[in-house]
């Protein structure tokens, strides 16, 4: 599903990391782990394009992308360390509005298709309130609601417990499961071994450059 | 009694200068303002460095002191060439000037968005002009609202300025009549159809903030 090679980024004259090599498989779940300050983020970013890198190569789902641009090809959903929600925004309204603006559909479709997920993820009687009405889980399955609305490749977390109390995350871990189950290909960054160890297939250390069970 | 309702009629004639120029003001210089504050943030210096200038010098000379020199001074400066009638002439100080207060405004309210929500629009392959209009502009209006009320209030004041260079507004004819007439109740009657309007923005102003406050 994807693939990275020899991925080197840097800031001013800082490097962040070099050479870095990474695949992730169809429908996997893998995880990301390492200490602060080691370029969990900026990986991330990188891959969903956000930001540009240094050098390297990088396939997403057969597609070479080019890795020292910034791009927008909405691949890789984002489900942000602060769920980054639209504050303006109903829950329906952050999860509709890049399948209508960006893909043209039409609004009755995308609010059924929303309701839909929103239903998966069991929180369907939270369509119409706005962010700052959610709990911190709740805001984040709107975020995952909204990645999944535009049918990304790859569902990415970052530190997807770091906000939680232990009831939330053992929803996120039931979310991440289910997901796996309809064999969405999942990339974790945490800090949280043992949440690590439930979710993952593999589980990549970044300080160490490799990848364990 | 008599007196008032006979000099209303025509002070309300000036109502049309008045508000013309308040709203012409408002619409023109809003959008520029926005502009400008994006250009302020451009990555270009020398678009950075401009934009900056003008707002200092804008906000720097007095409102009258721009009115007389585009409309007294750039007819002397050009031997005649250049020469507004006067409500244009108003028209474009207005909008000049206001854009200054309001690119300052929308700056500081663009710069209180967080990039992750850039980042958040961007992975969801929303374009940067779509991010700007749907996602980050609304976020910016909220938070200028209560700057932005205050300087609409400002300018409903400030058309009375006009009068430097005898635009027949509202206070030009009410000056004419107190001059005339030896009394100071023209003043009282244009008084109070500024704080009737004023009072009007306000309540305009409070209903916004008001829709605005559905969500944080
Ligand atoms: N925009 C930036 N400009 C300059 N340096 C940056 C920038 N963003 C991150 N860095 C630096 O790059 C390094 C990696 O940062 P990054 O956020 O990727 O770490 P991380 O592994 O995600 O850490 P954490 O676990 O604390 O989130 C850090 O040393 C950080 O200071
Ligand atoms: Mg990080």
């Amino acid at each position: 599903m994807l693939k990275i090679e020899n991925l080197t980024k840097s800031y001013e004259n800082k490097v962040v990391f070099k050479e870095l090599n990474l695949e992730i498989n169809d429908g996997e779940v893998l995880s990301i782990v390492g200490p602060s300050g080691i370029g969990k983020t900026t990986l991330l970013k990188i891959i969903a394009g956000l930001c540009g890198a240094d050098s390297g190569k990088m396939v997403i789902d057969g597609q070479k992308i080019n890795v020292t641009e910034k791009n927008q090809n909405a691949l890789i959903g984002v489900i942000f360390q602060d769920f980054n929600l639209f504050p303006q925004y109903t829950v329906l309204g952050n999860i509709t509005l890049a399948p209508r603006i960006v893909k043209n559909i039409e609004t009755d479709q995308a609010n059924s298709k929303a309701k839909k997920i929103l239903d998966e993820l069991g929180i369907e009687d939270k369509a119409d309130l706005y962010p700052y009405q959610l709990s911190g889980g709740q805001k984040q399955r709107v975020a995952i609601a909204r990645a999944l609305a535009m049918e990304p490749k790859i569902l990415a977390y970052d530190e997807p417990t770091s906000a939680l109390d232990e009831f939330s995350t053992g929803q996120v871990v039931e979310v991440i499961k289910e997901l796996k189950k309809r064999e969405v290909t999942q990339m974790v960054i945490t800090h949280d071994m043992p949440f690590a160890k439930k979710i993952s297939d593999r589980i990549f250390d970044f300080k160490k450059e490799i990848v364990t069970k | 009694m008599h007196y008032i309702f006979s000099i209303l009629p025509d002070i309300l004639s000036g109502l049309n200068i008045t508000v013309g120029l308040f709203f012409l003001t408002l619409i023109g210089a809003t959008p520029l303002g926005i502009l400008m504050a994006l250009g302020m943030r451009s990555q270009f210096f020398v678009l950075r460095w401009l934009l900056n200038a003008y707002v200092w010098v804008i906000r720097g000379t007095p409102l009258m002191l721009q009115l007389m020199f585009v409309y007294f001074g750039l007819p002397i400066a050009s031997n005649n060439e250049i020469v507004f009638p006067k409500m244009t002439a108003a028209v474009v100080v207005f909008i000049l000037n206001y854009s200054g207060y309001f690119a300052e405004i929308f700056r500081g309210g663009i710069q209180a968005i967080p990039q992750a929500q850039y980042d958040a629009a961007g992975v969801l392959g929303i374009n940067r002009r779509q991010t700007f209009q749907k996602i980050i502009l609304p976020q910016v209006f909220k938070i200028v609202l209560p700057s932005f009320g205050n300087e609409i209030i400002n300018l409903i004041k400030d058309t009375s300025l006009g009068y430097v260079i005898s635009l027949v507004d509202i206070l030009y004819i009410a000056q004419g009549h107190a001059v005339a007439d030896v009394t100071l109740l023209p003043y009282v009657i244009v008084a109070a159809i500024y704080l009737i309007f004023t009072a009007l923005a306000t309540l305009i102003m409070k209903r916004i903030e008001f829709n605005y406050r559905e969500w944080k």
